[in-house]
């Protein structure tokens, strides 16, 4: 122990030397001395024996020293800075340690400064708690007798640099799939816009067909009109009273026999060649959006969800009514060979129905049902070259163009398009699919099959494109967007060279309907 | 005495209730999850359920997280403690609510029966019912803002001020959206619980 007081008092000798050269240290900085001495003990254990034993050598009032440093620690070490300058008239005198500012670098601790210091921030922090449980207390008795319990392991956040993918609906930008150099020239600008007055803005409806005898009928409200596209003759063919409005029309495969679904749940065909009405056929409780011909058999689609069969030669003319949908069916198509009915519905369902083996009707029970839609499915088109293949697209929440093979009812290929889809339609010259497309984009695109890599886009519209019509030569398409105008776009036209190529093997398939009349 | 039995047989009890609503609960705060674009879409996989496809999260952490929250929650769901379950979801550097929604739960039927109440209402219909909702909850993004930072969603529960503090559960402030614009989804019912859902977002304007 002796030897400790020895060396204690060597060292309390040096820690003296620093002010001592510059003549006697003032009695503040002495105890300052002390208190950080002191207080240095705190921080590790070895140097405690001395350091107490430094406390009982140079402080001779022990208590008045405690009380002098609960006021330091307070304000730490601003004033002795400022008055160890005034002892120090001569510039050039020695200061030893090299540091004027801080007296003694030896027994004053930094490392405990800090830590003080670190402590009013907590005090003050204490503070905040304080207010923040006032708060709690406050919201408490707003919320009156609740509780509001959380669990305290959160759920992960998503990876740093993610972004939303939902951004493609807000921000426009076009789909990335690289717009793929083809070798045929597609013009960009429509060949010719015709006015639509009063289209109805509306999804789940079918307003445009082109028929296979050239002409383009289209329902505008109330009023269903008829555009030779050869003559460019324009007719009114007939015009529902009341607050009616036409909700769909489709063309039989072949002659002028129009049918009319409307908003009385009544189904009208209409022989247009004479403008007249041949017969209405009920059925449905609600209105009818879709329709589709397959033969003599007229397949309709209804708000309620509910599809009917209707034989047009028959005075009993519901042959079966299926309900396959919970919502409105809002697209319907038969394949071009007649063996199969795809269904799309608000219900965000695709129902394929096969044909019954006794008719022209389908069976009532699907063969395939396909929910991978997560919005509404109107746009429906069978691929002409490959008839058990079926192209669908889905509304604003899911955006997705799906290729299914209804012979194995797989999905075979699936696209993002990163905007709605209003409909679908299959080139007839080309191995290619037309897309008609709603928010956010309002354009036509034309993807190449099987690839599904993107061709051309069409803008134009200023409002989105509710339906797709092709000519019956395929070269041309039409499209009817939201903003009142039919826009017609020449892309599909015939290679010169490989069409006189193919005049000679292209085979007129016979109607079915010819067959069954005779 | 028969007849009471096969009544019995198809009545959803309340357990059964409380399941049903979880179950929803799970589809659906999933739903969200993907809808909003919270998490990468490659984290998520289609599952069929009340006759739709649902995005259902792969990521563990959330499954875990979920399943810990929902399993309390049933027990409280039983014990007819729980008024609210909201789904906050927040900037992850602001900290700031962008949306919340909220599941409103609300007693039906005979309470005093106690855990021995039971509903005759068709399993079948309640499904619909749900379907309907989940279909709308789809749907929402065609209307809410885009949530274009980092976010993360937590998962707060309203209860009764008798409920003690479970472990591993923390008192919470609940979250509150400046200039805010709500709308409510349908509703569905099991004749035991009723549930309201509403999403509230912040209005940009």
């Amino acid at each position: 122990m002796s030897q400790f007081k020895f060396w204690n008092e060597i060292n309390s000798v040096f820690s003296m030397e620093g002010p001592i050269t510059k003549g006697p240290q003032p009695r503040y900085e002495r105890k300052k001395n002390n208190v950080l001495s002191t207080s240095s003990s705190l921080n590790s254990s070895k140097q405690r024996s001395f350091s107490t034993s430094c406390l009982s050598i140079s402080s001779k009032t022990p208590s008045k020293r405690v009380e002098n440093d609960s006021g330091r620690s307070k304000t730490p070490s601003r004033t002795p800075f400022r008055k160890s300058k005034t002892p120090t008239p001569n510039k050039n005198g020695r200061t030893p340690g090299g540091d004027r500012f801080i007296p003694s670098r030896v027994n004053s601790n930094l490392d405990l400064a800090q830590y003080k210091l670190a402590q009013d921030d907590n005090s003050q922090e204490e503070n905040g708690n304080g207010r923040n449980e006032l708060k709690k207390a406050i919201s408490e008795q707003l919320l009156g007798n609740q509780k509001v319990f959380s669990y305290i392991n959160k759920a992960p956040t998503a990876p740093e640099g993610f972004q939303n993918p939902m951004r493609v609906l807000y921000s426009q930008t076009r789909t990335p799939a690289s717009v793929k150099s083809t070798s045929r020239y597609i013009p960009q600008a429509p060949d010719r816009i015709l006015d639509a007055p009063d289209i109805i803005d509306d999804f789940y409806l079918n307003l445009i067909d082109w028929g296979s005898n050239n002409i383009l009928a289209a329902a505008l409200g109330s009023q269903v009109y008829l555009w030779n596209a050869g003559t460019g003759n324009i007719e009114q063919l007939l015009s529902l009273e009341g607050n009616d409005y036409v909700c769909s029309l489709n063309w039989i495969e072949e002659g002028d026999c129009l049918a009319i679904g409307t908003t009385q749940g009544t189904v009208e065909l209409w022989d247009c060649s004479r403008s007249k009405r041949l017969r209405i056929m009920n059925g449905h409780s609600a209105r009818v959006g879709s329709l589709a011909w397959n033969s003599f058999v007229l397949t309709s689609g209804c708000r309620s969800g509910q599809i009917i069969h209707h034989d047009v030669r028959q005075r009993e003319h519901i042959l079966a009514t299926i309900s396959g949908h919970s919502q409105e069916v809002c697209g319907l198509t038969w394949s071009p060979d007649g063996r199969y009915l795809a269904s799309g519905g608000n219900d965000n369902v695709v129902n394929v129905w096969p044909r019954s083996n006794d008719g022209h009707q389908s069976e009532t029970t699907p063969l395939h049902t396909f929910v991978q839609h997560q919005a509404a499915v109107k746009a429906l088109a069978w691929c002409p070259w490959q008839p058990h293949i079926l192209a669908t697209g889905g509304g604003t929440a899911d955006r997705h163009i799906r290729i299914w093979n209804c012979n194995t009812g797989t999905c075979v290929n699936s696209i993002d398009t990163k905007s709605q889809v209003c409909s679908l339609l299959w080139a007839q010259n080309y191995k290619e699919l037309v897309s008609g497309h709603g928010f956010a984009n309002n354009e036509v695109a034309i993807w190449k099959y099987p690839a599904m890599t993107k061709v051309s886009e069409l803008k134009g519209h200023t409002a989105r494109v509710l339906h797709l019509a092709m000519s019956p030569d395929g070269s041309t398409i039409l499209s009817a967007g939201a903003d009142e105008t039919l826009r017609l776009w020449k892309c599909f036209t015939k290679d010169p060279v490989r069409a006189k190529d193919k005049e000679g093997t292209v085979k007129v398939k016979p109607s079915a309907l010819r067959q069954c009349i005779r | 005495m028969t007849t009471a039995a096969v009544k019995n047989k198809s009545a959803i009890t309340l357990k059964g209730s409380s399941d049903i609503l979880c179950d929803y609960l799970n589809y659906g705060i999933n739903s969200i999850l993907f809808q909003r674009g919270l998490y990468p879409s490659e984290d998520f996989q289609a599952t069929e359920n009340y006759g739709l496809n649902i995005l259902m999260s792969t990521n563990n952490k959330i499954k875990e997280f979920l399943a810990t929250t929902l399993g309390q929650l049933k027990e409280w769901l039983i014990k007819r403690t729980v008024n609210r379950v909201a789904l906050i979801i927040t900037n992850v550097k602001t900290l700031e609510v962008m949306e919340r929604w909220d599941f409103t739960i609300e007693y039906e039927g005979n309470i005093e029966d106690g855990e021995a109440q039971t509903s005759d209402k068709p399993l079948k219909q309640i499904k619909n019912e749900i379907r309907d909702v989940l279909r709308q909850i789809a749907s929402s993004v065609s209307y809410l803002p885009l949530l274009d930072c980092l976010c993360s969603f937590d998962i707060q529960i309203y209860t009764t001020n008798d409920v003690e503090l479970p472990e591993k559960w923390a008192l919470a402030e609940p979250a509150n959206i400046k200039n805010a614009q709500s709308v409510k989804m349908r509703s569905f019912s099991t004749q035991i619980h009723k549930m309201d859902t509403a999403v509230t977002y912040r209005n940009e304007d």
